[in-house]
């Protein structure tokens, strides 16, 4: 498994980064702001205009450090990695297991559980933590409806029944989202998923949110030597990770908490966003800076891992995982045990 | 005979003496991890390797040299071989093998050491009755004879790990004391992946049922 290493995220336009002895050197007009020691990273991120050198490139690479470039709005384009780790043996044995409809319906709903139950905690924290501040009785329908889920989740079902039982767990939860938002209800609030663009605050910070998420899933599942793009709940489709969308799963309500934290604290307000004429909601710089920032923060919370019952930083849960589900494919553990908080 | 593509990495022996395991996640799932004493040993071989070949009195030395046996199916580098001029106006071969820490208990490191004799006996078509092993904690050498019983061992120990390395299956991890100084205990997960039964099936129920 891997230390938990930081994340090197440049949101400064115009940035170039080069490799000076064994340090990333991140210049601004060709003054240097940051030197960081490599074997101190596990990632850096680029943010739209920002420069690596060749050398730099290829020290990282050699370096199992994987550097990702976004656009300045946190969408996905390239990144640049080192030879292909891990092995072929781990490599076939997932792709022959994907290909089992009784398998893969297993792998989903181990994944799917781990997102119901996270869902449920949360919604659950909220009416602990806040009954005085919100709508007790939806609240609790929705508890209950998604423990009837998960109780239908602990039993043998076919890949299309357990998808049918996200959607119904999604709907559910999401129709409650709206009751975790606390404060400044009159620019935060919460009516129906939507990504392509996100058409309220709200779906922004939960879209940029997923983005930093996927990322770090699936270069926990790279390193692991796991094939990120072969899913078992999310079927093969050309430039997708099916693989990281799934074990992303068990994580989103993580990420969901954030946002909610960030609203709720009132760390970020409407006049960090802006909103283009199509309706599409964007942030602004500062608003991205406290987000990553906050990100990367509660990845450095220690806590316990409820499977191995060992303390480590949230950050190295995703490596954790990606190894538990390694180790389950190569025949060590009886089933994939994802995340659940308690 | 072995032929060149089945060769195994001479240095696999030591890890399957360690822990079949740990041998397995090495070359077969190509797992690495470096902990201190893995990078000790990597910076001190490095220097080692980083010099050519220089000669110190009449004994002429070769660094980094590389090495193979087709009886044995193994290749790999030897850390020096020195070349002690004999009377007949041969040169006799002498392995030294660079180790990190201080004498083992057990012979890992004779075998590695024997294999290495073994695959020169082979390419030079010699006998080498003798090599050393140099700890860099104690600084000094050590004299080990080749002899009949650590050919044996040698030999015995490579069968196996052609055995293990022929199949894809990791063996399941034992948990023991050697574990917690193990640069894998955090890949192999040895406490968990026990394939107990039912362990993740239990740990779903406890944590959905409330």
């Amino acid at each position: 498994m891997k230390k938990h290493l930081n994340t090197l995220f440049v949101t400064t336009q115009g940035a170039y980064l080069a490799k000076e002895g064994e340090t990333v050197a991140v210049r601004v007009e060709k003054k240097v702001r940051l030197r960081l020691p490599v074997h101190t990273l596990n990632g850096v991120v680029c943010f739209g205009n920002v420069g690596c050198s060749p050398f730099l490139l290829g020290f990282c690479a050699e370096r199992d450090v994987t550097i990702s470039f976004l656009t300045e709005h946190g969408r996905f384009l390239a990144r640049v990695q080192g030879p292909v780790s891990g092995n072929v043996l781990l490599r076939r044995e997932q792709y022959r297991r994907a290909d089992d409809p009784t398998f893969s319906a297993l792998m989903a709903r181990a994944f799917i559980n781990g997102k119901v139950a996270n869902c449920r905690y949360l919604l659950n924290r909220t009416l602990r933590d806040h009954a005085d501040k919100i709508d007790t009785n939806a609240m609790n329908k929705a508890v209950n409806h998604l423990t009837g889920l998960l109780k239908s989740l602990g039993r043998d079902l076919p890949l299309d029944k357990v998808r049918g039982t996200e959607g119904d767990a999604a709907h559910i939860y999401f129709s409650a989202f709206d009751h975790l938002i606390i404060h400044h209800k009159e620019d935060f609030f919460f009516r129906q998923r939507s990504r392509r663009p996100p058409l309220d605050l709200v779906n922004c910070l939960l879209s940029f949110l997923y983005t930093l998420v996927m990322h770090d899933v699936r270069s926990a599942l790279e390193c692991t030597g796991l094939d990120p793009a072969v899913g078992f709940l999310h079927r093969d489709r050309p430039g997708r990770s099916g693989l990281a969308l799934d074990m992303m799963e068990e994580f989103r309500p993580m990420a969901d908490r954030i946002a909610l934290s960030l609203i709720n604290r009132g760390q970020l307000q409407a006049k960090d966003f802006v909103v283009s004429a199509s309706g599409g909601v964007r942030m602004k710089d500062k608003a991205r800076k406290t987000l990553l920032t906050t990100y990367q923060e509660r990845k450095q919370d220690v806590l316990q891992h409820p499977f191995l019952e060992e303390k480590m930083p949230l950050g190295l849960f995703f490596h954790t995982q990606a190894l538990l589900l390694a180790r389950f494919l190569r025949g060590d553990l009886d089933g994939y045990p994802p995340v659940i908080w308690h | 005979m072995y032929s060149e593509d089945d060769l195994l990495m001479l240095s696999a022996l030591q890890h399957l003496l360690f822990c079949p395991r740990q041998c397995a996640l090495i070359h077969l799932e190509q797992a690495w991890t470096e902990n201190r004493f893995t990078a000790e040993g990597r910076v001190l071989h490095e220097r080692v390797h980083s010099a050519a070949s220089d000669s110190r009195s009449t004994v002429r030395v070769e660094y980094d040299m590389p090495i193979r046996s087709l009886r044995l199916g193994l290749s790999g580098r030897a850390d020096i071989v020195e070349m002690h001029p004999q009377e007949d106006g041969f040169w006799q071969p002498f392995p030294v093998e660079y180790k990190r820490g201080r004498p083992k208990k057990d012979d890992t490191d004779q075998v590695q050491l024997c294999a290495q004799a073994l695959c020169l006996e082979e390419m030079l078509d010699c006998t080498i009755p003798e090599g050393a092993l140099y700890y860099g904690q104690k600084k000094r050498r050590t004299a080990v004879q080749i002899n009949d019983r650590l050919r044996k061992v040698t030999e015995e120990t490579t069968a196996r790990l052609h055995e293990l390395l022929s199949g894809t299956t990791t063996p399941p991890p034992q948990y023991n004391r050697r574990c917690e100084s193990c640069s894998f205990i955090d890949t192999c997960l040895p406490k968990a992946a026990v394939g107990k039964k039912g362990q993740v099936r239990n740990y779903l129920t406890r944590m959905t049922e409330s």
